[in-house]
Order: structure tokens, then C-alpha cells, then sequence
């Protein structure tokens, strides 16, 4: 964990509800599956983003407006200092990655894949992308992603672009040896029940204090019980309780 | 120079500033990020005779200037924190450290304390009769004068080393409560714990919380916490440790004159994992300010003003 002051250089609104704050500032050593945690006027506690893309010098975050804390976030402007602890949790673990991987996100959790796909593919790896949502409106990174990956269907669950259906429902059409998924809990125990190998989850708690300290997030695991923030927010599918 | 050092119930700290139980692990995860040997002490995460899942998520709710906790005392119970927790904070930590216990019943206050009275690196006993998330047993400890003296008198019957009292806010007189603790040997006091409190989600119209209520802590509860003290002094004659919403080198200094001999530093760890380092270096220019020279003359400074 690090403490640092970043700059935001830009936050737009760039689908519904969703904005993309970029920021600059100290990148060493961050991980793709790790996540920040933002200190905001007006609020105590600070808020847990996951880092949807990172290069030297530069963090993308994509926020997705649910309640005050990220309505706060959506309206940072552009050469505000924000005060982060960064290097946050274990990340996903790219060693585990075969030929041929899968990521499969829903709604805001397709964000911290972003970072994970373009890692996979500076390994020579290029995974396979699903990407859910519920409606065309809510759609983000489908460009960026397709310049990663040829292999990127996008599922709405209202019919209103790609595949009609939920990210799951194309998994379980979907031929991988390995997977990365971020969504959602109920769209996590879809998967659960549709994958055919082992894989990687990306799980979301409320935080208190995102560095393991204070216990708020920890959950049970067949191997004992884990901090989402510390020994997370990535488990594998072999310890999960679902 | 200015003197920055305390004597809590016969061991010198180097400054007042103690990380509060809950909020600081069992140390060593901070050691990564600075030299926690700067610490006065800090009270470790509170510990019970059998290991502890705690309550379900969520846990955690955020509230204005401060939080709601609902862990559920979660911890590996005494013999791995003796077997594996206190081996790695040696590596690290080279002071005395506060034993932070928890229990349900007598019995069990005594046997944790009895084991880690046996540590040579637990300098006090701190002993929680006040958590407000356990449904049975911890809560009615702390909250008549008769239970809180029978706690205390039984962990003093089995520890040779100096036994303070962690007292629960939620109650009607927390004065008289810390006078039975006296009266029934206690070396020392601490507060105050956690506020009971809530939080409702406006969208799904349920408790934030798992378990609805929760503990809130925070910069909001310094008022509160400074009343009590002040009170808690006027009570009894033992050393105080003043804990609650202390965030800043003058916070400590106000816990101070209301009559704290040290002072905790609890949910704001949580959001400034550096917070007690900048207190402790800042400590010396605030006493400079304020024309404190020995940080020791300022306790229950207050009191005196007042009688003047």
C-alpha cells in the first residue's frame, strides 16, 4: 500500500451513469484486480475503485454512480488533487492464464478486465471478451476493448445491442480453458454454475478502511476466512462459499 | 525540548499516542508502512478464549464525519494470537503492547487473561466489558456498576500486570460504573467504545448493517468522548485513556486536560493509516503552541481551571 496525491486530468461522463476519471500520479507496481481507495471531501470513509487502466504515470478509474460517494466522485473536475491509497489488494494472477482465457464482466465490473486484458495480451495471450449489460446505453470500452481482442461479444439484457441475454448465457456457448469474471453478485453465481474450468472472481465488499485493518470485509472461504480488501478482492473458484 | 512521556499505571510511554483496539490489527501489517516503534503503545485487536468469525456482512456503514462497525469481535482466538500473532509484532515491535480481551462470561475473561498474562510482551491488560455487537453476554458486562466490578475482581484475582477497564458509553451513568471498576481494583480506565447506532438504505428501505446496529466511531464522537472523561475524572483517581474521535496532535492535548493520562486513536487509522505517526511528530509543535513544556502537567488540567 501507498499513500499519494494524484491529479485528475479528466472525468467524463461516458456511458449512463458511468464516468471515467483519469489521473495522474505514481503507477509502480500497480496490479490489474487491484483496486484504490479514494479520500473525498465531505465523506469519512474513503471509497473503494477498482483501476480499469494503467501506464506509467497514468490511472484510468471507471466510476459507476450509485449513491453519494460515487454522485460526488461524477463531479470532480478536471485539476482537483485526490488523496489515494493505491496498490490495494492481491490482483488477479495472470501465471494462472492459459493459451486460452476468458473474461467475462457485467456492468461495472467489466472495468478492472480493461486492465487485465491488456496485460494478458503484452504476455502474447488473447483472451476472449464477454461483456454484459443491461441495455445499449450502458455500454463503455467497447472500442477499446476491440482494439485487445477480435473476440469481444457484448450481451444486453433488454436486446438493445450484441446478444439479447446475460454475459452467462454466452459464457455457456463459449469455448476457454480458464476465466477471469468481475459482475455483479448474482451474475457471479451465474457463472459459477455455467463454468467448465477453473477461474478467478472479483469480488466487492463494503470496505472500512480497504488495507486490511479493521475486519469489515472479511468473508468465509473454504480455507478460513479473507479480507476482501487484503487477501482479495480476487478469489479463485476452488475457495469460494457461494 | 519538550517532554512528550506518560506513566500508564507504572509504565512509561514516550508519548500518549495508542492506535485503539480494532482498528490496528495485531500490529505488524503497519509495520509495513512506518516504524511503529514510535508508538506510546497499542491496544491490540480484542481477543477471546475460541476463535471468532464475527457477524455477517455488510459490516460497514458509512456515516457523516464518522462509521458504524459491526465485526462481531472477529479474531483467532487467545492461543493463536499467543502461538502466532504475538511471535510476528516481536519481530516488530519492540515495547510493551495492550492485551485487548473480550468475553461472555467470567470464566472466559479470566482464562484469556490469565494466558496473556503470561506474555512478556503484554505490558497491560485492556478488557472490553462495553463491544455493543455481541448479542449475549459483552453488552450487560459494561452496563451495571455490580457486573463491571465482578469482571474486574476476577481478571485482577489471576494478572499480575496492571488491568484497565474499557467502558462502554451506552449507558446512563458512565461515571458511576468506572468508580465500581475502581472500587473493585481496576488499574485504570478506558474510554469511550463505540455509540450504538444505524444507518437505513433509502433504496432497498433495510438496516445498512447486517446485523442493523452497529458501533459508530469517528471525528463526530469527540465531544461526546471528552464529556466523559471529564466526568469519569471527577469519579475516580486511577489513570484514564481517553478514546474517541481523536484525530489531531490538539485533540490529544483537550483528552489530555479533560483528564486522560494517554489517548486512543481509533477509526481514524482507518481512513489515514499514517495518522498516528503525524500525530506523534506534530505533538511537540502543538505543545509549543499551546506553552506546554511536560506533556504529564497537562492531565485534568481542565478540572483545575474550573476550581479556581
Amino acid at each position: 500500500m501507498k499513500q499519494a496525491i494524484y491529479k485528475v486530468t479528466s472525468n467524463k461522463r461516458i456511458a449512463e451513469n458511468i464516468y471515467e476519471m483519469i489521473l495522474e500520479g505514481n503507477t509502480t507496481g500497480i496490479l490489474p484486480g487491484q483496486f484504490v481507495n479514494i479520500k473525498l471531501d465531505g465523506f469519512f470513509l474513503r471509497r473503494p475503485i477498482s483501476i480499469a487502466d494503467c501506464e506509467e504515470g497514468c490511472l484510468t478509474l471507471l466510476v459507476k454512480v450509485l449513491g453519494e460517494g460515487t454522485q460526488a466522485m461524477s463531479e470532480i473536475t478536471e485539476d482537483s488533487y485526490l488523496d489515494l491509497l493505491t496498490g490495494l489488494g492481491n490482483g488477479f494472477d495472470l501465471s494462472k492464464s492459459t493459451r486460452k482465457p476468458l473474461l467475462v464482466g457485467g456492468g461495472i465490473g467489466c472495468a478492472p478486465l480493461f486492465y487485465l486484458c491488456k496485460q494478458l495480451c503484452s504476455r502474447g495471450i488473447e483472451p476472449a471478451v464477454i461483456l454484459g449489460f443491461n441495455h445499449a446505453g450502458e455500454i463503455y470500452y467497447e472500442e477499446e476493448f476491440r482494439r485487445l481482442t477480435p473476440q469481444l461479444t457484448i450481451v444486453t439484457a433488454d436486446g438493445s445491442r450484441g446478444i439479447r441475454g446475460f454475459a452467462t448465457d454466452a459464457m455457456a456457448a463459449a469455448s476457454y480453458e480458464y476465466f477471469y469474471t468481475c459482475g455483479p453478485e448474482p451474475m457471479l453465481r451465474a457463472v459459477a454454475n455455467v463454468a467448465v474450468t477453473e477461474g478467478q472472481y472479483s469480488l466487492e465488499e463494503r470496505m472500512g478502511c480497504g488495507f486490511g485493518a479493521c475486519m469489515g470485509c472479511s468473508c468465509k472461504t473454504k480455507y478460513g476466512s479473507k479480507r476482501i480488501c487484503k487477501e482479495g478482492p480476487v478469489l479463485e473458484s476452488g475457495e469460494i462459499i457461494w | 525540548m519538550v517532554n512528550t512521556k506518560v506513566n500508564l499505571c507504572g509504565i512509561t510511554l514516550d508519548n500518549p499516542v495508542i492506535p485503539a483496539s480494532g482498528t490496528f490489527g495485531y500490529g505488524y501489517e503497519f509495520a509495513e508502512f512506518y516504524d511503529i516503534n514510535i508508538l506510546g503503545t497499542f491496544s491490540f485487536k480484542g481477543t477471546t478464549k475460541e476463535a471468532r468469525y464475527g457477524n455477517p456482512l455488510p459490516r460497514i456503514a458509512e456515516c457523516t464525519a464518522g462509521m458504524i462497525n459491526s465485526v462481531g469481535l472477529q479474531n483467532p482466538g487467545v492461543e493463536a494470537v499467543i502461538k502466532e500473532e504475538l511471535p510476528k509484532l516481536k519481530a516488530c515491535f519492540h515495547k510493551p503492547v495492550m492485551a485487548n480481551v473480550s468475553g461472555f462470561s467470567l470464566e472466559e475473561y479470566t482464562e484469556v487473561c490469565a494466558a496473556l498474562d503470561k506474555e512478556p510482551q503484554i505490558g497491560w491488560h485492556e478488557v472490553n466489558i462495553s463491544c455493543p455487537n455481541v448479542s449475549k453476554g459483552g453488552m450487560s458486562f459494561g452496563t451495571t456498576e455490580e457486573a463491571a466490578a465482578a469482571v474486574t475482581r476476577a481478571v485482577k484475582a489471576v494478572t499480575k500486570k496492571p488491568v484497565i477497564i474499557k467502558l462502554s458509553p451506552n449507558v446512563t451513568d458512565i461515571a458511576s460504573i468506572a468508580a465500581a471498576c475502581e472500587e473493585a481494583g481496576a488499574d485504570g480506565i478506558s474510554l469511550i467504545n463505540t455509540l450504538l447506532g444505524m444507518r437505513i438504505d433509502l433504496k432497498t428501505r433495510k438496516p445498512v448493517i447486517a446485523n442493523k446496529m452497529g458501533g459508530f466511531s469517528g471525528r463526530a464522537i469527540f465531544p461526546l468522548a471528552l464529556r466523559m472523561v471529564y466526568q469519569v475524572r471527577q469519579a475516580v483517581k486511577i489513570p484514564i485513556v481517553g478514546i474517541g474521535g481523536v484525530a489531531r496532535a490538539r485533540d490529544v492535548i483537550e483528552m489530555m486536560l479533560a483528564g486522560a493520562t494517554a489517548v486512543q486513536v481509533g477509526a481514524e487509522n482507518l481512513v489515514n493509516p499514517f495518522v498516528c505517526k503525524e500525530i506523534i511528530e506534530t505533538l511537540p509543535t502543538e505543545m509549543r503552541k499551546w506553552g506546554i513544556e511536560d506533556l504529564s502537567e497537562i492531565i485534568g488540567g481542565a478540572h483545575e481551571c474550573q476550581k479556581m
